[in-house]
């Protein structure tokens, strides 16, 4: 019986788990966010629920043979059976407030959502089926950043989704990008900073440089509430924070206000 | 030479040889013209025992050498009347990026690159080399100056990495390097990038995008530095050498995984033992590349650098 209940991590309380399932995993004592999967964000985005999954066909390569405590090849095989996903993104097609849109959702407990090639190319695919099919594009981002194991192949992958979102722009298509917690690294220096609105949830880490490494660097305590949504909404990162309870019904009405659909 | 030596301690002899050379350039000795060649000979040859034993740390540490030519060395040498530019007109001006004008085989050019200090007083106001997000925007502003009246960019890339410090964060360093790369993508005039110390991630992609990439024989580019990869993957900062070697930062790499266009040869030992011959190297690469992408159509130009970073990254399709 011990799995019905748990803690908050934030504020401690024991909470009854369906409560918090009830609440979109959200704690009702304190608001915390806690994070979702890919497949959960989804199915809370879409209408009914409902979506078909795209580019579900390409799979990761250990090119490098990159081996450090673990081989490259093994980790990928253990998050591809602890996620039952292939990688660390989803993309999917579906109506969101009946406007057809594309989504990709990218996955936190796929090494760390890290982003190496075949982010970076499922990414892409979503753009550039957007711009010929012209539809709007959602990213919703929840990663540490490029993916070391692939090396330099994981950050070109900025340029690639950066210069994808360029002819996005030109084509006068929508880009929304989600931001939840965490998203930092080269997720942040590439899609997930290029929205045409840019919109987190409450209490995320969202920076460039992970709150660790500037604290070794600057060595210096970094102040209270540094790099959390709230932070970046107040220095001019991002065009709103927005609960999960309304982020439905905001995205909808970002997108019929973006499209002209009244 | 033994594999795990320290390449301070390898490039001893050459740079005795190459004292003894410099010596006899200046002399008037007879018959220096033929003792020189020699040295060079033997130097050729030592190096050549050398280059082949070389670690990814003892590439890294060429990389980092502290006398190793910087931006405003190629600059001083290669461009006529470089005229800096600064500020990005937002917030201030980023003393770790260099970006201006200048003449480069008699035409207007814009040349954008990271700069290191070569004095301790120096390296603190450049911040080694670490740029904040007004560096980033600095230089796209000047790539738009350039866009403007239609002259090509050439950047230089050589920083540990994009800043991570508070004001950093606060002023958005990840947007304005995000905003560099889309930019940068319809950018319509053509782009040449050279990587000529160290490729640190993100801060060096900021600026190191365009239609051609070429990267000097020992630099090395990354996504993460050795030392940030062996602290989060192997939690063991004696790790430094194994994860330069996993992580494949060197030009020969890179050049194989179709990350840049073109290694730049170095002399040998590294550019910092021969300043002329690494400038006559890179100023000749430079040239070849602008000379082929201003002969293309602007268009096919923008197509041409989608395409190239389009079909990066490797992955298998069912």
């Amino acid at each position: 019986m011990t799995n019905l209940w748990t803690r908050c991590n934030n504020c401690q309380k024991i909470l009854y788990k369906q409560d918090i399932l009830d609440n979109q995993h959200v704690c009702p004592a304190c608001n915390f966010h806690f994070r979702l999967s890919a497949l959960e964000r989804l199915g809370m985005l879409f209408d009914e629920g409902k979506y078909t999954r795209l580019d579900e066909g390409i799979f990761p390569v250990d090119v490098l043979r990159f081996e450090d405590s673990q081989k490259y090849s093994q980790r990928l095989q253990e998050n591809q059976k602890k996620t039952e996903l292939t990688e660390a993104v989803v993309n999917a097609r579906g109506k969101i407030g009946g406007i057809e849109a594309i989504v990709s959702a990218m996955e936190f407990a796929f090494l760390g959502g890290s982003m190496g090639s075949v982010v970076g190319e499922k990414v892409t695919r979503a753009i550039e089926r957007a711009c010929v099919e012209r539809l709007p594009v959602l990213i919703i981002s929840c990663s540490g950043g490029a993916r070391m194991q692939e090396g330099a192949l994981s950050l070109m992958q900025l340029m690639k989704t950066s210069a994808a979102l360029a002819r996005l722009g030109q084509e006068r298509l929508p880009f929304i990008s989600i931001l939840t917690d965490p998203t930092t690294g080269g997720v942040t220096a590439s899609y997930a900073m290029l929205g045409d609105l840019n919109i987190a949830e409450p209490n995320a880490l969202i920076g460039f440089a992970g709150p660790r490494v500037i604290e070794q660097t600057i060595k210096e305590k970094l102040p209270k509430g540094f790099q959390q949504s709230e932070f970046l909404l107040k220095h001019g990162m991002l065009d709103d924070v927005v609960g999960r309870k309304n982020l439905r019904a905001y995205i909808i009405k970002a997108l019929r206000l973006l499209l002209n659909r009244y | 030479m033994k594999k795990e030596e320290d390449f301070y301690k390898l490039e001893k002899d050459i740079l005795l040889l190459k004292k003894q050379i410099d010596d006899l350039d200046v002399s008037e000795e007879p018959g220096k013209k033929e003792k020189i060649a020699g040295l060079r000979a033997q130097i050729e040859k030592e190096w050549a025992g050398v280059v082949p034993h070389l670690t990814a740390t003892q590439i890294v540490q060429i990389a980092r050498h502290p006398q190793r030519p910087y931006t405003l060395d190629y600059l001083t040498n290669l461009v006529e009347d470089f005229t800096e530019l600064h500020g990005d007109r937002r917030f201030a001006d980023d003393p770790a990026i260099v970006a201006g004008l200048g003449f480069y085989k008699g035409k207007t050019a814009a040349f954008i690159g990271h700069q290191k200090g070569r004095s301790t007083r120096e390296r603190i106001e450049r911040n080694f080399g670490q740029p904040n997000p007004e560096g980033y925007r600095k230089a796209l502003r000047v790539m738009k100056l350039a866009e403007k009246f239609g002259f090509p960019v050439i950047t230089l890339i050589d920083t540990p990495g994009a800043y991570p410090g508070i004001g950093a964060e606060e002023r958005g360093q990840a947007e304005a390097i995000a905003n560099n790369l889309k930019e940068i993508a319809t950018l319509r005039v053509p782009v040449v990038n050279v990587i000529i110390g160290e490729g640190g991630s993100g801060g060096a992609l900021a600026i190191g995008v365009g239609d051609v990439v070429m990267m000097l024989e020992y630099a090395f580019y990354s996504v993460i530095s050795p030392e940030g990869c062996a602290a989060i993957l192997w939690k063991d900062q004696s790790a430094v050498a194994k994860a330069a070697e996993n992580l494949k930062i060197r030009a020969k790499d890179l050049l194989e995984l179709g990350i840049i266009d073109k290694i730049i040869p170095e002399p040998p030992g590294g550019a910092h033992i021969d300043y002329g011959q690494t400038f006559k190297s890179v100023d000749k690469h430079i040239s070849q590349a602008l000379k082929k992408l201003e002969q293309k159509p602007v268009d096919d130009l923008l197509k041409e650098r989608y395409q190239k970073f389009r079909k990066m990254g490797v992955f298998s399709e069912k």
